[in-house]
């Protein structure tokens, strides 16, 4: 089972919720965590892992033999991305704006595109406590967060819980992380702001259609819109975590919330079965 | 006239309480709201829309099926693997057309996205323009360069002295489009090892594209090792860090009430802090 941790607006409690039911479940469960909030990955300042293998992931990027271009001109007009220009005689590549998508090499009919991997970003994995750890890192000034979240994808596997850490808002790299989870935990806060995003992100889980559950973070704090809301969709509030500057001082220091405050263990021992009761019952009846 | 961009690298360190404070604070300028895909700033300021425009960008690939003789070479050559049993997945299809281009029969055509909608709008603190990204949709960078287009041009127009940007979060690519030719990077951390981290990460961002960057810690005093900490790793950058805003339930109670914190709190210390860091950043740009 792949569970998603993400939250529309950042600085809810992600991280705090994600580490907290990887360590909650490792003792009964294979447990992965996987961090594609690859712009900003914080998973492992809580989880320390040690890092074994470290991957780094390219975009196929094209250089040209110049001394066969014809300057035709045909990679410019393929590229829906403007990121190769023939100007004169002369073909200028924008690295940061290829997607590597392949088309500028192989449509140039004198076939003198190669591409060459550029380096964007790297997957590191290893093991925190008993919990398989993988995490991508984008390489500062590249702009694609997509490919790192991919390749961290592609360390799943079925024998595994996954708990995958998703980056905030609910563009391109959102859609990529969630896409192909069984569920989808939602981390709020009980505030304006909080609502809002909140709403921003249940519909781009429903819009790929995985099933989505609540946790307020900082409950106490606000209002009590971000529940009616709960009330009104008919989307299942799972847990609340109050306000509280224990846990907000555990968390500024990089201690995990259930080694500090253990009692809270066996929430998060709940919370993943009923996440499994929806997601079972989900199941055994798809058109709903 | 001279833009001024907030960021955090990590999402709710308080970037936006501090822009909806600076368009209290600071006179004659533009507002823009640069988090194009979980806009919160309007919340704050209580817009009045002007006007609503349809912004258009990207392609999403269709294939015909009437046409398509089921040859499989799209699905082959599509690097995104968008294509499966001859239909296109629009939610994995980044639009580069490459399909299109190879398709022997032609079943395949590139439709245009709207990809979301931006916003000009009066607020009591100046015009803001703001956008929203729709959902599932790629493209962020360009919207945000879209809303900082307009900012400035009505910047001009109106002889504003500054435009105010409420940055998105990351390092990615609305990052990326939101710093471009920002005369000031304002960056907002709270002393927590994420804060930090991520506070790293979006100094180095700042200094690869050549913008100078300040330091506000909100809620300084919640781990005053970590304050300390993000002290000296900011001397050592070279960077100022210009405010110390302390922990203060209004700034929640601001939110709530849809106002910024220096008007909802005026005798407060955040607000007081929020102002001496406007004169620090004054002193800074001119
Ligand atoms: S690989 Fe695709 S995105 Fe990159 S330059 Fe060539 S056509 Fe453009
Ligand atoms: S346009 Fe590009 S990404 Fe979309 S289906 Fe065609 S080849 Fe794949």
């Amino acid at each position: 089972m792949i569970i998603s941790v993400a939250s529309g607006k950042g600085g809810t409690g992600k991280t705090l919720v994600a580490t907290s039911l990887a360590l909650s479940l490792k003792d009964g469960h294979k447990v992965m965590v996987q961090d594609c909030d690859v712009e900003e990955p914080n998973d492992h300042i809580i989880l320390k892992p040690v890092i074994t293998d470290r991957e780094p992931v390219f975009n196929l990027v094209p250089r040209v033999d110049e001394e066969k271009c014809t300057y035709c001109g045909t990679c410019a007009r393929v590229c829906a991305f403007n990121a190769i220009a023939v100007i004169n005689e002369h073909v200028l590549v924008f690295p940061q704006m290829c997607h590597g998508c392949g088309a500028c090499s192989y449509l140039c009919p004198e076939k003198v595109i190669t591409e060459i991997p550029k380096e964007i970003g790297v997957v590191e994995r290893g093991e925190a406590d008993g919990i398989s750890f993988v995490q991508g890192v984008l390489t500062i000034g590249e702009a694609m967060a997509p490919p790192v979240i991919r390749k961290v994808k592609e360390y799943s596997n079925n024998d595994y819980t996954i708990i995958r850490d998703v980056s905030p808002g609910t563009s391109c790299p959102v859609v990529e992380s969630i896409k192909g989870s069984d569920f989808c935990l939602l981390v709020t806060e009980p505030t304006p702001f909080g609502l809002n995003d909140l709403i921003l992100a249940v519909e781009t889980v429903k819009e790929l259609g995985i099933p989505c559950g609540i946790v307020i973070n900082r409950a106490g704090v606000g209002d009590s819109k971000v529940a009616d809301y709960c009330v009104k969709e008919g989307i299942p509030l799972l847990l609340n975590i109050p306000l509280s500057t224990d846990i907000a001082s555990l968390y500024s220091r990089g201690i995990p919330l259930v080694e500090g405050m253990p009692q809270w263990r066996d929430s998060f021992i709940k919370l993943e079965k009923q996440i499994k009761e929806i997601v079972s019952e989900r199941n055994s009846n798809p058109q709903r | 006239m001279k833009e001024i961009v907030i960021l955090s690298g990590k999402g709710g360190t308080g970037k936006t309480s501090v822009v909806g404070s600076l368009a209290v604070l600071v006179k004659n300028k533009v507002l823009v709201d640069c988090d194009v895909d979980a806009a919160d700033l309007h919340l704050l300021l209580n817009p009045e829309t002007k006007e609503d425009n349809e912004f258009w960008s990207g392609q999403t690939a269709v294939i015909d099926e009437n046409k398509c003789i089921q040859c499989g070479l799209c699905q082959d050559i599509c690097r995104f693997h968008a294509i499966k049993n001859y239909k296109v997945d629009p939610l994995s299809c980044e639009g580069c057309g490459f399909c299109s281009h190879i398709c022997k029969v032609e079943a395949i055509t590139m439709q245009d996205n709207l990809s979301g909608y931006w916003f000009v709008s009066d607020t009591k603190y100046g015009p803001l323009v703001h956008a929203r990204l729709n959902i599932a949709e790629e493209n962020s960078g360009k919207l945000v360069a879209e809303v900082r287009k307009q900012a400035r041009q009505i910047a001009e127009k109106q002889n504003s002295d500054y435009i105010i940007s409420d940055g998105p979060p990351g390092i990615g690519c609305p990052v990326i489009s939101s710093l471009s030719g920002a005369r000031i990077a304002l960056l907002v951390t709270e002393p927590t090892l994420s804060g930090i981290h991520d506070l790293e990460r979006v100094i180095s961002v700042c200094r690869h594209f050549g913008i100078p960057a300040m330091v506000c810690i909100n809620k300084y005093d919640i781990n005053l090792d970590n304050s300390h900490q993000i002290e000296n790793f900011c001397q050592k950058q070279g960077v100022y860090v210009i405010a110390r805003i302390p922990f203060d339930t209004v700034v929640t109670e601001a939110i709530v009430h849809g106002m910024p914190v220096v008007e909802y709190s005026p005798e407060s210390k955040v607000t007081g802090e929020l102002q001496n860091m406007w004169v620090n950043v004054l002193d800074f740009i001119t």
